[in-house]
């Protein structure tokens, strides 16, 4: 591994205005761009994954293994009709695939991707620079803030596009939102809690002490699971896609957007799938953390990445096993059962951190492996007590099978 | 102190910029024939009646309500959270007094039947 010889000068990024500038612009466009053709393969890897889990074969005509099909996709919206609706609102009905869009977007700028990392540059001088657009101590309320903009480019594009399905679409997206939102908020203390700091960057290198078992799944599994499933509801996916229930809205809040409004609320999807991601492998799965990554700063943005990969992959396997719950059930789900069990998460963790700190610091192990007892005891319960509340008569739920030329002989 | 949030600004830019070309480029590149029918709001292709935006269900307005009580209460967790090795005993004896309480407002809340969906 190369690096700086002990003769060159290191200078740190943040006190050096030029590196700073050239360091925010430069980030920026990465991140911009990763983001883009993460939207472009997540939208192509998702159709052949869920092919592939209903025995089809998914697209696989255009270049190679269909990895042009996000291209032919792009290039057949740019030349769709864009269509205003008469009745809309003109200006929000513009306005609020951007409104959706953006926000979407920013929430990355808060996570660092890698350790810091020192790069050469042409005076000779080595500048030291984080692997990430930058790291505010107040990250974590930056993404539950920005986050919950997104919300109104929903709203506002039910209501502009003056059609009863998107106003029904918005309006039930809005409440499912915010309904999860305060799971979600909750889920996200428990981090700030363990690792006493609302910087992202704190809340990664906290997990690395010891480097995989230290990952705060493990030391609060209850308030992972309900992290993870509150972000699936506030991205509006399977099973939690109430806004685009085809059945009942045809598209919900987008049913009047054509053309490239459209592929920006699409677009808007699948990069909060990989922000939501990226906010649940930093805050319970360590981040960029695995091994080596210490050694190898670069390493780091390619462990987040496979980690951002495989949820991304598990998303789309729960959208090809669940199917849609009904929207009452929905929100008996989010206020009843995950808000309960966030606040027990949030009260356990407090207990168990001020515990360790009064008494000694094995009883973080202690409170981990009990606590990962007792999720797995509970999710066996919650899992298998589907149908016992109703015990099956004999031979219910057998399906009698008769064979049509039998019944055409008897009679 | 600022300083931290400057270079948000740069993707801020990036991708309101980019936002506003996708906005326009269909625009630019698609076909424009608009007729009456196609402008009309689309209802399954029934002949759309009545307006779009009618009377709200009211139970809308009430998980608006209760989420804003809940969030506020959320958003005193980040802070105390923050301090909290800090605090010691006192942090954890005064945020279960504000704990019982939530907890409470909350059980009275699910019997009082604000929590149902009807």
């Amino acid at each position: 591994m190369f690096g700086p010889g002990e003769s060159s000068t290191i200078i740190e990024c943040t006190a050096n205005t030029t590196c700073t500038t050239l360091h925010a612009i430069g980030t920026s466009l990465l991140l911009f761009i990763v983001l883009l053709t993460g939207f472009a393969y997540m939208t192509l890897w998702e159709r052949r994954l869920i092919a592939w889990f209903q025995a089809r074969i998914g697209p696989n005509r255009a270049g190679p293994a269909g990895l042009l099909q996000p291209v032919a996709d792009g290039i057949k919206l740019i030349f769709k009709e864009d269509v205003t609706p008469r009745n809309a609102e003109r200006v929000i009905f513009w306005l609020a695939p951007l409104i959706k869009m953006v926000p979407t977007i920013l929430v990355v700028a808060v996570i660092p991707f890698g350790p810091p990392i020192t790069v050469p540059w042409f005076d000779g001088k080595w500048y030291r620079m984080t692997q990430g657009l930058t790291d505010p101590n107040i990250g974590v309320l930056w993404i539950l803030g920005i986050t919950s903009i997104g919300i109104y480019g929903i709203v506002l594009a039910g209501w502009a596009s003056n059609n009863k399905y998107a106003v029904l679409g918005g309006l039930r997206s809005s409440a499912q939102m915010i309904s999860y939102e305060l799971s979600m908020g909750l889920a996200v203390v428990v981090p700030v809690l363990l690792a006493g700091s609302m910087r992202v960057g704190d809340i990664i290198n906290a997990q690395n002490n010891p480097p995989i078992l230290g990952w705060y799944v493990f030391q609060n599994p209850l308030a992972a699971a309900i992290l993870f499933i509150a972000l699936l509801a506030e991205v509006n996916r399977a099973p939690f896609d109430m806004p685009e229930a085809e059945q009942e809205l045809t598209a919900g809040y987008h049913t009047e957007y054509s053309g490239m409004k459209f592929a920006l609320f699409y677009l808007a999807e699948y990069i909060g799938m990989i922000t939501v991601s990226l906010i649940g492998a930093a805050f319970y799965l360590g981040g960029y953390h695995f091994i080596w990554v210490d050694r190898f700063p670069l390493l780091g943005p390619l462990v987040f990445a496979v980690k951002v990969f495989l949820l991304l992959s598990g998303m789309v396997w729960i959208r090809a096993t669940l199917p849609r719950i009904r929207y009452d059930r929905l929100m008996m789900l989010g206020w009843k059962v995950m808000l309960p069990l966030a606040m027990a998460a949030v009260a356990w963790t407090a207990v168990a951190v001020f515990l360790a700190e009064q008494v000694g610091k094995e009883l973080t192990a202690v409170f981990a492996i009990i606590a990962l007892v007792i999720f797995f005891a509970g999710a066996q319960w919650w899992l298998s007590r589907a149908g016992r509340k109703t015990p099956l008569e004999p031979g219910a739920g057998r399906i009698e099978t008769v064979s049509l030329s039998e019944q055409a002989r008897g009679r | 102190m600022l300083s931290e949030y400057a270079p948000i600004a740069a993707l801020l830019v990036i991708s309101v910029g980019m936002g506003i070309l996708i906005l326009f480029i269909s625009r630019i590149f698609g076909p424009f024939r608009p007729t009456a029918r196609k402008l009309a709001p689309y209802e399954s292709g029934m002949e759309p009646f009545g307006p779009a935006i009618r009377r709200i269900p009211v139970k809308f307005y009430r998980v608006a309500v209760l989420f804003i009580l809940f969030d506020i209460e959320v958003i005193f967790f980040l802070p105390w959270a923050v301090v909290f090795r800090d605090l010691g005993s006192y942090g954890l004896v005064t945020m279960g007094v504000f704990f019982f309480v939530l907890t409470v407002g909350f059980i009275y809340e699910w019997k009082v039947g604000g929590l149902e969906w009807e």
